[in-house]
């Protein structure tokens, strides 16, 4: 019998679909993580920030499974991470999609087969027929130009690898999807694209989308609350507003820094010409 | 784990007046669901006039293509969807739909003559590229003998270690066992006809001359030239070996004369060892089945194994090196695109290593045999 087969379709309907209690990652002597605690709410993006080497990426890591917490708990739409005894046990993969920080595209397939390969590997009773379909039109999704779907990752740059790693995680249609510096090395206009492509996304398919980024316009533009993680913990939840009524010196540098003001100016303009045009673009 | 197996999505037809369908789908129709009904509806072969997503309680993008192909196919009419649905059949519409998904597959006839040119030419490529490799180390040879300052001697001394001190161990057991496997086999035959004796002279001769310094050259082969291809080609894809270029340090003296040297100076060395270890071999199963015993066979070398079966071997060894170091070198050198790449080119490298070799072997056989080496 195929463990795959469970009733993997049922959408989850609690209000927390990744809760995360006490956890603590050790590298040897370094501690990255101690008593780390985070909950996303359902259906929102949420930003997750922090200096470099805070371990952004071992807490989405740890989420996904893929690095093993010494302490704490995790809970994934429902399922316990943290109690599964070996990759076989978390039978959830299907219902979420990562997006790694390069892309992580398997070199020797095109981008559209690629996105076939969660689709054989969980659904393998979908017709070749189908799934070149799906592939397709997830290329497009995910903002690619329709040749680049016959494209090898070699063949594409920095940007497009990334819209093609986001087509692979939007493969099965996930509840949770999982970005790492989505737009990290994107120039601004690629990453604005990829912002609004995010938002839309989440907006049409309903994604709880769990956002790992340095990228101050991004917090600003699409996410709902921000996560800060300093001192090995998260030390605060909330809107930017939220945040900034908050006294800590971190969270203020990073806010208020000139990069900040900056991307925050750059939201009131937004929103001032928004209001101008009566109804915004 | 339990396994509960999924409740497949479903429709139903129902036929009009005027011969039309209306299709009726029930069940979630979703990616993990949607599988067997899509065999189904591509079977249809009366025209669709109406879908129905009523009894359709959740729906996603795989579903939500399903209808949209339906609607575009038979320019039907669709009742019952929720707001989310039409959100997400908006959405889908938006692509062509008869992008290939692989670069295309010339046909047969086509394609075997095309990829016999492309061989060919890439053979053509590959020895001007050798050629052009040699070419271009030679050139940072002279560099360095011009600015000797500038030599990487602790990147020597490190290669050495690696390609020369890591490998005694193995190179020592396998020549070892070679001995005793030559000793005891030539044993064998020559007893039918009294000349036992002769298993020093053929040990011996046959070590030092041709198994010790090819065997090793073999194994260099496969614990270093495979590790040079694969760490110069791991490090073109990240990009290191650029790096290098635009700091004006240059690749071919940071990378490949070192190891192309360790090779060459440690090859020698590393034969020698060989041989003795394989003559060690020899002496020691002499004694145990053939009552030679051990010192009376060592003895017995220096007066059958004439010197130049020594400068034979010497001189082949630092040969064999350099093509099994050059050949790891130039196929890491040309990595280029994936990780694919490194695997194939290492495997390229050590083929054509080990195949040099025992060409070369052949042609140095015949040579020292000519200039009374024999």
């Amino acid at each position: 019998m195929n463990s795959h087969q469970t009733e993997s379709h049922m959408h989850f309907t609690g209000d927390f679909p990744i809760i995360v209690e006490g956890v603590r990652n050790a590298f040897g002597e370094h501690v990255i993580h101690d008593n780390l605690s985070l909950t996303v709410r359902r259906g929102e993006i949420i930003g997750v920030v922090g200096g470099s080497g805070t371990g952004k990426s071992v807490l989405m890591r740890s989420i996904i499974g893929l690095q093993v917490p010494t302490e704490g708990e995790i809970t994934v739409l429902g399922q316990s991470i943290t109690d599964a005894r070996d990759d076989d046990d978390i039978d959830i993969r299907s219902r979420w999609g990562v997006l790694f920080q390069g892309g992580a595209l398997f070199s020797t397939l095109t981008v559209a087969e690629n996105v076939e390969v969660p689709l054989k590997e969980f659904y393998p009773e979908i017709s070749a027929e189908l799934r070149h379909e799906i592939a397709r039109f997830k290329v497009m999704l995910s903002g690619l130009p329709p040749e680049a779907a016959a494209k090898y990752p070699s063949e594409l740059s920095g940007g497009m690898r990334k819209r093609a790693g986001l087509a692979r995680a939007l493969a099965l249609d996930p509840e949770l999807l999982f970005l790492d510096e989505p737009t990290a090395g994107l120039d601004p206009i690629g990453a604005a694209a990829f912002d609004a492509l995010t938002k839309e996304l989440q907006d049409t398919l309903g994604l709880t989308v769990f956002l790992i980024t340095h990228d101050l316009d991004t917090l600003h533009e699409i996410c709902d609350r921000v996560a800060v993680i300093a001192d090995r913990q998260v030390i605060a939840v909330g809107t930017i507003p939220e945040l900034l009524a908050l006294d800590h010196p971190w969270i203020q540098e990073y806010f208020n820094g000139p990069r900040g003001r900056a991307a925050d100016a750059a939201q009131h303009r937004a929103k001032a010409i928004d209001k101008s045009d009566g109804q915004g673009a | 784990m339990t396994a509960v197996m999924r409740e497949w999505a479903d429709f139903t037809e129902q036929t009009d007046e005027s011969g039309g369908l209306t299709i009726a789908f029930s069940g979630p129709l979703v990616v993990a669901t949607a599988g067997p009904l899509d065999r189904r509806l591509r079977a249809l072969a009366a025209p669709v006039v109406r879908i129905d997503l009523t009894a359709v309680p959740e729906i996603d993008t795989v579903g939500a293509w399903i209808v949209w192909r339906l609607i575009r196919d038979h320019d039907a009419e669709l009742t019952g969807a929720s707001e989310e649905a039409e959100r997400l059949i908006a959405t889908v519409q938006r692509g062509p739909s008869d992008i290939p998904i692989a670069p295309e597959r010339l046909p047969m006839l086509e394609r075997v003559p095309e990829a016999t040119g492309g061989f060919v030419f890439a053979l053509a490529r590959g020895t001007v590229g050798i050629l052009g490799f040699v070419g271009a180390m030679l050139v940072a040879m002279g560099n360095l003998i011009r600015n000797p300052s500038t030599f990487r001697i602790k990147a020597l001394v490190r290669q050495m270690e690696l390609v020369g001190v890591n490998a005694l161990g193995i190179i020592g057991l396998m020549s070892f066992l070679i001995g005793i496997v030559i000793a005891q086999q030539g044993a064998e035959q020559l007893r039918q006809f009294g000349a036992e004796i002769y298993t020093v002279n053929l040990t011996g001769r046959l070590s030092l001359r041709e198994l010790g310094i090819l065997m090793t050259a073999i194994m260099v082969a496969g614990r270093s030239g495979s590790a040079f291809a694969a760490q110069i080609g791991t490090m073109k894809l990240t990009e290191e070996v650029d790096a290098m270029r635009t700091i004006g340090v240059s690749p071919m003296e940071a990378l490949v004369i070192p190891r192309v040297l360790a090779a060459v100076l440690v090859m020698p060395l590393l034969g020698f060892y060989a041989a003795l270890m394989s003559i060690l071999g020899g002496a020691f199963i002499s004694t145990l089945t053939l009552e030679i015993p051990f010192f009376t066979f060592l003895a017995r070398i220096q007066e059958v194994v004439p010197m130049h079966d020594l400068w034979v071997g010497l001189i082949k060894a630092p040969v064999f090196g350099l093509i099994v170091a050059l050949t790891g070198c130039y196929q890491g050198m040309q990595v280029a695109g994936n990780s694919e790449e490194v695997g194939l080119r290492t495997t390229i490298a050590v083929v054509q290593a080990i195949f040099t070799v025992i060409v070369l072997d052949a042609f140095f056989a015949v040579f020292f045999s000519e200039v009374g080496w024999g």
